[in-house]
């Protein structure tokens, strides 16, 4: 386990509002680290549509989603946020002190003096076809991401999807696995032409299998699968044997371990005040989509607004002897200073 | 106004009436039809909204543009009628349209 990073500020998601909220918190000197479970920043925005037009964003009357996410990251760069991607947080505990614990899926253990849940509509994950009894082999014969090549070596891989996921671990896991198999609903893949390139010749020469049908079922004994069912586009079906099946069917929002930490929930919501946008636990705050209010509405217009409010009262808890004086970043000559344009 | 058939999975069929320029996806969530979802809004970006199109209407609604295409690999039981229903928009020519719900949305 690595050493406890300790900071101001951890915020959990990164989408557009938690984004926003280090803007806020950085004006009034507020250091901040980001948690995200996938791999970027942009939540929804970059993950759902980021090629989609944006229409009520105040002062642009169009902007694209993932260029929203980018105009944000250029305006909260002056703060040097630090961001820890690809890990989900689990466990966030009150230590003595009054500060809190954040730990991930990935053993990264930080102390914060306030956190920030900005979790949107939970985190991103991978999407479960629903085949009757995947449950019960995954973790051991059914994965969703290689977290260990060495657990595919030697074994029969069924490989699902017809995106880059599928097609990266297709040529990734070719060389040591003892036989490969691509399955896809169509033979016309969504991924990067190199990769299908690449797929097509090792199809070629006899070295991976694609199998054009949708999965219909599985075989095996207890935890361990033993074959996959393929129903053909003519309506057959084949059985392909197989001891590991990576499905690749898109990502979902699950609200995840946020749900044990002990706040009040309502309908998978955190209930928040709407003064501070506190949660019912002092020193965590939860805005942006993952709130509830009585109004609420889950725009990131709300959520923009809901960060600075959260900040004000953030600093309170950091810094509670000082005075805090309201400022407009066109003339403090000290908020400047803080974004470097003075 | 154009009618539109949903036959809900092993349900009872339900005909509304569907505003021109809306999508078929719109009009199934504004009359609650059980089994589409919709997550996304519209976006083509979730795929649950999938249905698939009577016999002898495939060919007056149309083939899905590249993008649903892409999508309908999320979905499941993806037939040759398969079409998600927000990138479906109703014309006077869908007057009578029927579309069955897929027994889950994946
Ligand atoms: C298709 C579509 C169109 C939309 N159009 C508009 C629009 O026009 N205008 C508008 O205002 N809004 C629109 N929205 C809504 C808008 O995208 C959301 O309100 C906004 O994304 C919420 O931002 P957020 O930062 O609160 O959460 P999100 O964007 O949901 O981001 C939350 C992030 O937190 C991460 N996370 C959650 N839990 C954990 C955990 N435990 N560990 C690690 N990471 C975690 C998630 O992976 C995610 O990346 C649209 C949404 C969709 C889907
Ligand atoms: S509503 Fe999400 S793809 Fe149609």
């Amino acid at each position: 386990m690595s050493e406890r990073i300790s900071t101001d500020v951890v915020i959990i998601g990164a989408g557009p509002v938690g984004l926003f909220a280090v803007f806020e918190l950085g004006l009034l000197d507020l250091k901040c680290h980001l948690i995200d479970i996938l791999d970027k920043p942009g939540g929804q925005c970059a993950e759902l549509y980021p090629e989609k037009p944006i229409y009520d964003i105040p002062a642009y009357p169009v902007i694209g989603a993932q260029e929203l996410v980018d105009k944000l990251q250029e305006q909260i760069k002056p703060f040097g946020p630090i961001f820890h991607y690809g890990q989900q947080v689990e466990k966030v505990e009150k230590l003595d002190d009054g500060s809190f614990l954040v730990g991930t899926d990935a053993g990264t253990e930080f102390a914060a003096k306030v956190v920030v849940i900005a979790a949107g509509g939970g985190s991103f994950q991978p999407k479960r076809p629903p085949v009757p009894g995947i449950e019960g082999y995954e973790g051991t014969s059914v994965f969703y991401s290689v977290r260990k090549m060495d657990a595919f070596r030697d074994q029969s891989i069924v490989i699902v999807g017809g995106g880059d996921s599928a097609l990266d671990w297709t040529l990734n896991l070719q060389p040591i696995a003892k036989r490969v198999t691509l399955v896809h609903r169509r033979d016309d893949f969504r991924g990067a032409p190199h990769s299908v390139d690449q797929m097509r010749a090792l199809v070629a020469e006899g070295k991976v299998d694609l199998v054009i049908g949708q999965i219909a079922g599985l075989e095996g004994e207890g935890a361990d699968l033993s074959g996959v069912v393929i129903k053909k586009t003519d309506g057959s079906t084949v059985t392909i044997p197989a001891t590991r099946m990576m499905p690749f069917f898109g990502l979902t929002m699950k609200l995840g371990p946020i749900a044990q930490w002990g706040l009040n929930l309502t309908e998978n919501l955190i209930a928040v005040d709407t003064e501070k946008f506190e949660t019912s636990e002092p020193g965590i705050f939860a805005i942006g989509d993952i709130n509830s209010y009585p109004g609420k509405l889950k725009l990131i217009l709300s959520g923009f607004h809901e960060a600075a409010l959260m900040a004000q009262a953030a600093k309170r808890i950091v810094d509670p002897t000082k005075r805090l004086v309201f400022q407009y970043t066109t003339s403090s000559t000290s908020l400047q200073k803080k974004l470097g344009v003075n | 106004m154009p009618k539109i058939t949903f036959v809900p999975y092993r349900q009872e069929e339900i005909t509304v009436e569907a505003e021109i320029g809306s999508t078929v996806m719109e009009t199934a969530v504004r009359n609650g039809i059980p089994g589409i979802e919709a997550e996304c809004g519209g976006a083509c970006a979730c795929a649950t909204c999938h249905v698939y199109v009577e016999d002898g209407w495939y060919e007056k609604v149309g083939a899905p543009q590249p993008m649903e295409e892409d999508m309908l690999d999320f979905a499941w039981e993806v037939k040759p009628n398969s079409r998600l229903s927000c990138q479906m928009k109703v014309t006077a020519e869908l007057d009578g349209l029927v579309v069955h719900v897929p027994e889950r949305q994946a």
